[in-house]
C-alpha cells in the first residue's frame, strides 16, 4: 500500500496542469443551458481533443491515452482544481465510446469514436422506457426488420442530451416471441433522421435535464446494428457497467465543488447574529458531510486501485453508484438546514441550492435505483439468493 | 499509486488470521473475558512471540520495524478474532512513548513492549473530562529526586493486566508522561464492570505515587499526544473492520440457511438489503481505516484529520453493522450462547472509546471551518 502518486503520475499531473493553465477558458457568465452555453461547452470539449485531453481513458489506437485508473481519477481532480467547465460529451466518452470499444465492429469504430472525442457528435442512450424502468428488459419500443433496415415504433425517457445529441444508442425489442433478455437488440440511431423526435421533459426543479424521445416509422440501416442482433441485452449490460464505473471520481469532483460552496455560503451565514459555523449542531452536520465525502474519494481510490491491478473493481466498486447517490441527498439536506428560509430563494447563489436539493431526489433513482443497486450486491458480491 | 495490500501484506494477513483461528477461538474468548484480566499467559506469550507488540517499533529497541498499515493488517485480524487482553492498550503506550521524553529515557520502555515483558496502557481520562490534551488537569510535584503522583485516572483500559501503567499528567504549558509500575506504592486500580468483558476498564487511583524524576518524560507539544491517540484510534479502527467483516460473513451464512416460508430467509430483499448496507459500511471503513493508518505511518499532512475521519466514520459504521447483523439472526443473535454478542459489544465501546464520533466531528470542523 502506498498512497503517494508515483513518478509516471506526477508526471502525468503536470503535464495536465501545465496544459490547463494555458487552455482553460473563463467560467461561463451567462444563462446555463442555453444554445450559447452549449456552444461554450462544445468549443470546450474540442479543446481538450485537439491538445489530446479528450476521452484519455481509451485506448491510444483510438485516440485516448490509454491512461490507467489513476490518472482518470487525477484528471478529474485537476480539472476541479482548475474550475475548468464540465465535458458534454460526457455519454459518449465515458458510456457509449467504452462500449463500442468494447462491442462495436472496426467500420463503427472508425465511423464514430472520433467524432466522439472531438464533440463533433453528442451521444444519447435510448434505454428506459415508461413502462421499463428498473426491469429495464421489459422494454416494449419495437424494431422490425424491413430489407436492409429496422423500422422503430416505441418511446424513451429520461434520456439525458436528447435534445442536442446526433446519435442514440437504442436499445429496442426485435423478437417478441422469446423470454424479455434475449428479444432485444441494441441499434445506433441517427437522432436527424425522419421519426425520431426528442421533448424536453421538465422535472420537479422546472430545469429539463432530460428528454422524451419519440420513434415513430424511423428507419435505422441494418449496418448500424451494436453487437448481434437479439444480443442487445450483453451490449446494455456492457454499458451499465461502463455508467457507473466511469461516473465515480467524476462525482467526487461535482460533490467536492459542492461541499466547498456549502463552508463558504455558511460562514457568511447568521443565526442568531452570528455565523451559522459557531452553532454547534451546525458544525456537527458540517463535519459529517466531510467526513462522508473524504471516505467516498477514499472509496473511489481503492475501487481504482483494484481496477488497475486487477482489470476488474473488488466489492468497494460496487458500493459507489450506491454511497454517492445517499451522500448526495444527505449533503443538500445539511445544506438546507443550514441556510434555513434563504435556501429557498432562487435568487440565492442563482437558484443553485434549490435546484440541488431538487435534483438530488434522482440520484438514488437514475442509472439503478438504491434498491436494485443493493439486489445487485447482495446477489453478485455477497452471493445470496436471488428475489426475482 | 496503490491502495491495497502489498503481496507482503497478504502473507501477514493470512498468517495473522491463522495464528487467531487457532489460538483464539471465541471458545477461549468466552473462557478468558470470564477472568478479571481477560488475558493469560499462554496466549500473550504467543502473540509477542510473533513480535507483534513491536511491529511498528524500531530494531533498536526489539521492534520489527514495520509500518502502521502492516500493524493494522494485524489488528484487522485481532477484531476478527474478538481478541481479549491488552494488546490494544499497550500499543496504544507504546504510541504515546513515541514522542515523549528522551530516546535514553524510552528506550527501555520500548524494549519492555517490544519483548512482550511489560503490558502497558495509558492513564488518560479524568473525571468529566474529554479527550483533548487540553483537558488533562492532573500534576506532577516535584520532591526532591522524585516526583509525587496525586489524582485519579478513569476509564483505564487492561489496567487489570497492565505492568506499567502510563500515566499522563500537566506540566504547565506542556504535559508529562508518569510510567507507573502497576505494583505501585499508593497506586488503587479498582476493576469496573462494563459491556464489553473482553476489554476490562477501571478507575485508577494515586496518592502519593513516587517516581524518579529522571524517569518522567516529557511532552512539549499537544500535537504529540493527539498523534499517539490517533495511532490508538486507527488500531481501534482497523480492529472494528474486522469485527464488522466477521459480523456481515456471519449474517450472510445464517440469512442463507434460516428458512422461514420455506425459503432462506437471505432471498427476501429486506434481508438483503441490511446486508448490502454492512457491505457499504464495512468497506467504506475499510478506506477509511488503512488511509489513516498510511497517512499517520507517513506522516503526512493530512494524517490527523484522516485520523478523525476514520474514527467518527467506523464508529458510526460499526454501530449499524452490528445493528444490522442483530436484525438479520432475528432471535438467536439475541442470545448468549451466540458468539455475535461478543462482536456487538466491541463495536458498542470502539465507539466512545478515544472519543465519541462528535468529538471527532468537532475537531473536523475546528480544521474546515475555522481556518
Amino acid at each position: 500500500m502506498d498512497l503517494n502518486l508515483s513518478e509516471s503520475e506526477l508526471e502525468f499531473q503536470q503535464s495536465l496542469r501545465n496544459w490547463l493553465s494555458k487552455n482553460c477558458p473563463k467560467p461561463w457568465a451567462g444563462k446555463q443551458r442555453g444554445p450559447d452555453h452549449i456552444n461554450y461547452l462544445r468549443d470546450w470539449q474540442r479543446t481538450l481533443y485537439d491538445g489530446g485531453w479528450a476521452g484519455i481513458h481509451w485506448p491510444k489506437e483510438y485516440g485516448g491515452r490509454g491512461a490507467t485508473p489513476i490518472e482518470q481519477a487525477i484528471f478529474q481532480e485537476e480539472m476541479a482544481r482548475a474550475n475548468a467547465p464540465e465535458q458534454i460529451s460526457v455519454i459518449g466518452l465515458m458510456i457509449v465510446g467504452p462500449t463500442i470499444i468494447a462491442v462495436g465492429t472496426e467500420e463503427q469504430k472508425k465511423r464514430y469514436l472520433e467524432k466522439i472525442l472531438s464533440c463533433e457528435e453528442i451521444w444519447c442512450q435510448g434505454f428506459s422506457e415508461p413502462n421499463a424502468g428498473s426491469d429495464l428488459a421489459s422494454l416494449s419500443t419495437r424494431a422490425v426488420e424491413d430489407g436492409d433496415h429496422f423500422v422503430v415504433n416505441g418511446q424513451k425517457i429520461w434520456t439525458s442530451f436528447a435534445h442536442i445529441a446526433d446519435w442514440c444508442l437504442l436499445l429496442a425489442r426485435t423478437n417478441p416471441n422469446v423470454p424479455k433478455h434475449k428479444g432485444l437488440t441494441a441499434l445506433l440511431v441517427d437522432m436527424h433522421s425522419p421519426g425520431v423526435e426528442a421533448k424536453p421533459l421538465r422535472q420537479m426543479s422546472g430545469e429539463a435535464d432530460f428528454n422524451e424521445v419519440f420513434f415513430t416509422n424511423a428507419r435505422v440501416p441494418k449496418a448500424n446494428v451494436f453487437g448481434q442482433i437479439n444480443d442487445g441485452w450483453t451490449s446494455a449490460v456492457a454499458t451499465l457497467m461502463n455508467e457507473r464505473a466511469n461516473l465515480g471520481s467524476g462525482l467526487y469532483v461535482l460533490s467536492k465543488k459542492f461541499f466547498e460552496g456549502l463552508v463558504e455560503r455558511a460562514k457568511e451565514h447568521l443565526s442568531a447574529s452570528q455565523s451559522v459555523t459557531k452553532d454547534p449542531i451546525a458544525r456537527q452536520r458540517i463535519a459529517q458531510a466531510f467526513v462522508e465525502l473524504e471516505v467516498y474519494r477514499l472509496n473511489t481510490l481503492r475501487a481504482l486501485s483494484k481496477l488497475s491491478k486487477m482489470g476488474m473493481p473488488g466489492p468497494e466498486g460496487s458500493i459507489l453508484k450506491l454511497f454517492w447517490s445517499e451522500m448526495n441527498q444527505r449533503t443538500n439536506q445539511i445544506a438546507m438546514e443550514i441556510l434555513g428560509l434563504e435556501g429557498q430563494l432562487k435568487s440565492v447563489d442563482d437558484g443553485k441550492w434549490v435546484f440541488n436539493y431538487l435534483r438530488c431526489r434522482a440520484n438514488t433513482i437514475e442509472g439503478g435505483t438504491s434498491e436494485i443497486m443493493k439486489n445487485i450486491i447482495a446477489q453478485r458480491v455477497l452471493g445470496m439468493p436471488k428475489s426475482y | 499509486m496503490d491502495f491495497d495490500f502489498s503481496q507482503e501484506q497478504r502473507l501477514l494477513q493470512e498468517t495473522a488470521r491463522s495464528f487467531f483461528t487457532q489460538e483464539c477461538s471465541t471458545k477461549r474468548v468466552r473462557e478468558l473475558m470470564a477472568t478479571p484480566t481477560s488475558s493469560d499467559d499462554k496466549l500473550w506469550s504467543a502473540l509477542t512471540e510473533q513480535g507483534w507488540t513491536g511491529m511498528t517499533l524500531s530494531e533498536e529497541v526489539g521492534g520489527l520495524g514495520f509500518g502502521l498499515v502492516d500493524l493494522c493488517v494485524v489488528a484487522e485480524e485481532m477484531g476478527r478474532a474478538c481478541l481479549p487482553g491488552p494488546f490494544f492498550s499497550t500499543y496504544w503506550a507504546a504510541a504515546l512513548l513515541e514522542n515523549a521524553g528522551t530516546p535514553a529515557q524510552r528506550k527501555p520502555l520500548l524494549e519492555a513492549i517490544a519483548s512482550g515483558d511489560k503490558k502497558s496502557t495509558v492513564a488518560w481520562l479524568e473525571h468529566g473530562t474529554d479527550w483533548k490534551p487540553e483537558s488533562i488537569a492532573m500534576t506532577a510535584t516535584t520532591d526532591g529526586d522524585n516526583v509525587l503522583l496525586t489524582g485519579r485516572k478513569v476509564f483505564v483500559t487492561d489496567a487489570a493486566s497492565a505492568d506499567v501503567i502510563l500515566v499522563v499528567v500537566r506540566q504547565g504549558k506542556s504535559w508529562a508522561v508518569a510510567p507507573v509500575p502497576s505494583n505501585a506504592k499508593g497506586l488503587a486500580i479498582r476493576d469496573l464492570v462494563s459491556m464489553d468483558e473482553t476489554r476490562k476498564l477501571s478507575d485508577v487511583t494515586l496518592e502519593e505515587v513516587t517516581i524518579k524524576e529522571s524517569q518522567l518524560l516529557a511532552v512539549a507539544k499537544a500535537d504529540d499526544l493527539q498523534r499517539a491517540n490517533d495511532i490508538a484510534s486507527v488500531v481501534l479502527c482497523a480492529e472494528l473492520v474486522g469485527v464488522m467483516q466477521l459480523l456481515m460473513e456471519m449474517s450472510i451464512e445464517y440469512a442463507k440457511s434460516r428458512q422461514q416460508f420455506d425459503k432462506p430467509i437471505g432471498s427476501f430483499q429486506g434481508v438483503q438489503h441490511q446486508c448490502a448496507d454492512m457491505l457499504l459500511y464495512t468497506e467504506s471503513s475499510r478506506s477509511a481505516a488503512y488511509y489513516a493508518a498510511w497517512a499517520l505511518g507517513t506522516r503526512d499532512a493530512s494524517a490527523s484529520q484522516a485520523a478523525a475521519i476514520a474514527k467518527a466514520y467506523c464508529s458510526e459504521a460499526g454501530r449499524l453493522v452490528g445493528n444490522h447483523a442483530c436484525q438479520v439472526h432475528g432471535g438467536i443473535g439475541f442470545t448468549w450462547e451466540h458468539d455475535l454478542h461478543l462482536y456487538y459489544k466491541r463495536t458498542k465501546l470502539a465507539e466512545v472509546l478515544l472519543g465519541p464520533p462528535t468529538f471527532h466531528r468537532e475537531r473536523i470542523a475546528a480544521i474546515i471551518l475555522d481556518t
